[in-house]
């Protein structure tokens, strides 16, 4: 069973033999292109807390515009952890601390002063269990314009409902319902609903935690063929424990291992030619 | 499982031990159902006993009387004006109007008998008459007025009737008048309004519930006003945005502990610190309101916190994802879904408030107020502060108000509790 609250590594096991043999907590050095030129997110020396345990160590990473980024690596890695420094809901933990500098677009978000309200009209997130509110279709994608004031008329925010539906390929199926409960759809078309919900906003990132894992097969291949269309117009990582599911969706592909950024490249080489052992031990399925 | 256990199975056979087992089944399932039984036989027999003894007290007797409204014997002219009417002594002219009916009772005493088995509020019902009707004046008319406690009591089987003369409500001679009136039709049972028009009385038969109503809605009404906000705000500030450390460990033991602290010490505060400190008016509906908010406020807090631990994080998640403030999240999301446990708490909370008793005695409100509280600064007493007055009371007519008075608290209960539910039905939102 896949755990969405993020842990701290040391959990016992084949995994901890592993890497108390090859390498002691956050001494692994990154291999790849983790830096791009004109990142739409970067992130440097990132390191994160909960209480005295250490999640995350030093990851430099950045994310590129209009790409997939998929985040694999056994659970407990970190990957959540990461992708929810991003959008600062870290915050919401108590006794998490983050450290390093998250830039979007040359702007700093990881420091006090940042508003963490506009920031997160600018990072959208899609969570592992659909989690529509208990309000109707309608004002499930009309709340972020709303509370955003996004709009000047009610015309507005009903081309906006319209249009992210449509994006979201949940339109033909909802058109004539839209004031039924959210919550009254299937589990595929909640998450798209999410998904719609999300990209309402306009975001320039979409923060995906493992998003078809609550879904069955045809559900899931719907959701990613989204991914794909969406990927033209916003910046997407995606958390994912199905090594076919990175693979077709993502450009790129991190593997996180114990809290350490392992290894870094295009998906095509982390899936063909690993340079790591422990990538490599991973995608293969000797453990995880 | 290992060798041994298996080997120490083979003695018995396993059809007995089946039977054992179901035998074991059937004894408990007896047992529960026996303590089902024993739970709902006494509810049942309190009910009864209250409805028995409490009923009759919503019927009372009236006597039939004719009145001659004479000029002569009110002391007026024939065009009176309304505050010659006013002054009018109308207990002269009942009893002269009585002495006209019964022209064969003489005797002093026994004419005081007579006029004792009439309520003393005959004078009051007379003038009533005369002042909505002035042309009522120099007119005979047939007038119902309320019997006596005591000629009430024996009508109904309340008070024991075959007993000796001494020790009976009623003389013989009074007993005698009651079997003619009833003969002959000037006797009627009527529906007792002012049970629920009046205010407490030293008189059985005119006291009412009135004022108690009244004193125990304005009490309620500052609970409300105080210990909703109060608790639904204490209850969202732990849940939603305190720090999870040792003092607010320490604040929740508290609260609990708060939940549990017998009522009358609550009282106590109230008298120490809200009269005697702050010198607010002595039995009042706001210095019982506040006392009773102080004592509803936990109860409050604990189920506005269940009710908030019950919103699925994955909403909160979902919120501030969208870029929500912590107080958007909680106003727009998670109140609405806490609230009908919120409102359900609040309403049980204020159910046990009106029942309470021991923390209004304390704080002055059980003087005899005539009047219905008009305000919250009133003098007032409170539903079940009245019902432990009249069951106080050694006169035996209050035995039936008592009972009866029980019983509209008990209605007044389940109507809340129905509340409760219809709001909890209505507002429940399904996620």
């Amino acid at each position: 069973m896949i755990d969405s609250t993020p842990r701290a590594p040391g959990s016992k096991g084949v995994l901890a033999d592993t890497l108390e043999q090859d390498a002691p907590l956050g001494s692994v050095q990154t291999v790849g292109e983790a830096l791009l030129e004109n990142p739409s997110v970067s992130c440097r020396d990132v390191a994160v807390h909960y209480g005295d345990k250490q999640a995350l160590f030093d990851i430099n990473l950045d994310m590129g515009t209009n790409e997939v980024l998929a985040l694999i690596g056994p659970s407990g890695c970190g990957k959540t952890t990461f992708l929810r420094c991003i959008n600062r809901m870290n915050d919401t933990i108590q006794g998490c601390r983050v450290s390093g500098t998250i830039k979007i677009d040359d702007e700093e978000i990881n420091h006090a002063d940042a508003d963490v309200v506009s920031l997160r009209s600018r990072v959208g997130m899609v969570f592992q269990k659909p989690n529509p509110f208990p309000k109707s279709i309608y004002d499930n994608i009309a709340y972020g314009p709303r509370i955003h004031a996004l709009t000047a008329s009610n015309e507005e925010l009903d081309q906006i409902v319209e249009d992210s539906l449509k994006r979201a390929g949940l339109w033909k199926e909802v058109a004539d319902r839209l004031q039924a409960p959210g919550t009254g759809l299937s589990g595929g078309q909640q998450q798209r609903l999410c998904i719609a919900r999300a990209i309402a906003v306009n975001p320039d990132v979409i923060l995906m935690d493992e998003p078809c894992s609550a879904l069955d097969p045809i559900a899931t291949a719907r959701i990613e063929e989204l991914i794909d269309e969406l990927r033209e117009n916003f910046t997407i990582a995606i958390v994912t424990h199905s090594m076919q599911q990175a693979a077709r969706v993502s450009q790129r592909t991190a593997y996180f291992h114990m809290g350490s950024l392992v290894e870094v490249g295009s998906t095509d080489q982390i899936f063909t030619n690993p340079r790591q052992r422990l990538t490599e031990d991973y995608i293969t399925g000797r453990f995880g | 499982m290992n060798k041994a256990s298996h080997v120490s199975r083979v003695g018995r056979s396993p059809s007995r031990l089946n039977q054992r087992r179901f035998r074991a089944e059937r004894r408990f399932r007896r047992l529960g159902l026996l303590g089902v039984v024993l739970a709902l036989a006494s509810v049942v027999f309190l009910l009864g006993t209250i409805f028995s003894s409490g009923y009759s007290a919503f019927w009372r007797l009236q006597f039939a009387v004719d009145i001659q409204f004479d000029p002569a014997l009110m002391k007026i002219t024939e065009r009176p004006t309304a505050e010659e009417l006013q002054e009018v002594h109308y207990l002269a002219l009942f009893r002269k109007n009585l002495e006209r009916a019964y022209p064969e009772v003489k005797k002093r005493s026994e004419r005081r008998k007579l006029a004792q088995m009439f309520s003393e509020s005959a004078p009051d019902v007379l003038r009533e008459l005369v002042l909505a009707d002035p042309t009522l004046v120099g007119e005979t008319r047939r007038v119902w007025v309320l019997a006596s406690s005591s000629a009430d009591m024996i009508a109904k089987g309340n008070a024991p009737r075959d007993i000796e003369e001494k020790r009976r409500v009623l003389t013989d001679q009074q007993l005698a008048w009651l079997d003619q009136w009833e003969e002959e039709g000037l006797a009627r049972n009527r529906f007792n309004t002012r049970f629920f028009t009046s205010g407490p009385s030293r008189s059985p038969e005119l006291a009412g519930l009135a004022g108690a109503i009244v004193g125990s809605a304005l009490t309620l009404l500052v609970t409300l006003i105080i210990s909703f906000p109060v608790g639904v705000a204490a209850a969202v500030y732990l849940e939603e945005y305190a720090p999870k450390n040792r003092i607010s460990e320490i604040i929740e033991v508290n609260i609990n502990n708060l939940a549990a602290v017998p009522s009358i010490i609550f009282g106590l505060l109230g008298l120490a610190v809200l009269l005697n400190f702050f010198g607010l008016p002595r039995g009042t509906p706001l210095v019982g309101g506040i006392v009773l908010s102080l004592m509803t406020l936990p109860t409050i807090i604990i189920a506005s916190r269940a009710a908030l631990k019950a919103v699925p994080p994955s909403i909160r998640d979902g919120a501030l994802a969208m870029g929500a403030s912590p107080m958007q999240t909680v106003f727009h999301h998670v109140l609405p879904l806490a609230m009908p446990g919120m409102l359900t708490g609040t309403i049980i909370g204020l159910a046990q408030a009106l029942g309470e008793t021991a923390p209004l005695l304390m704080i002055g409100m059980f003087a005899f107020v005539a009047d219905i509280p008009s305000g919250v600064v009133d003098q007032a007493s409170a539903l079940p502060v009245q019902i432990y007055l009249w069951a106080e009371s050694s006169e035996r007519g209050y035995v039936e108000l008592t009972a009866a008075g029980i019983m509209v608290i008990l209605i007044f209960l389940v109507l809340m509790n129905l509340l409760a539910v219809f709001l909890r039905k209505k507002f429940e939102r399904r996620w």
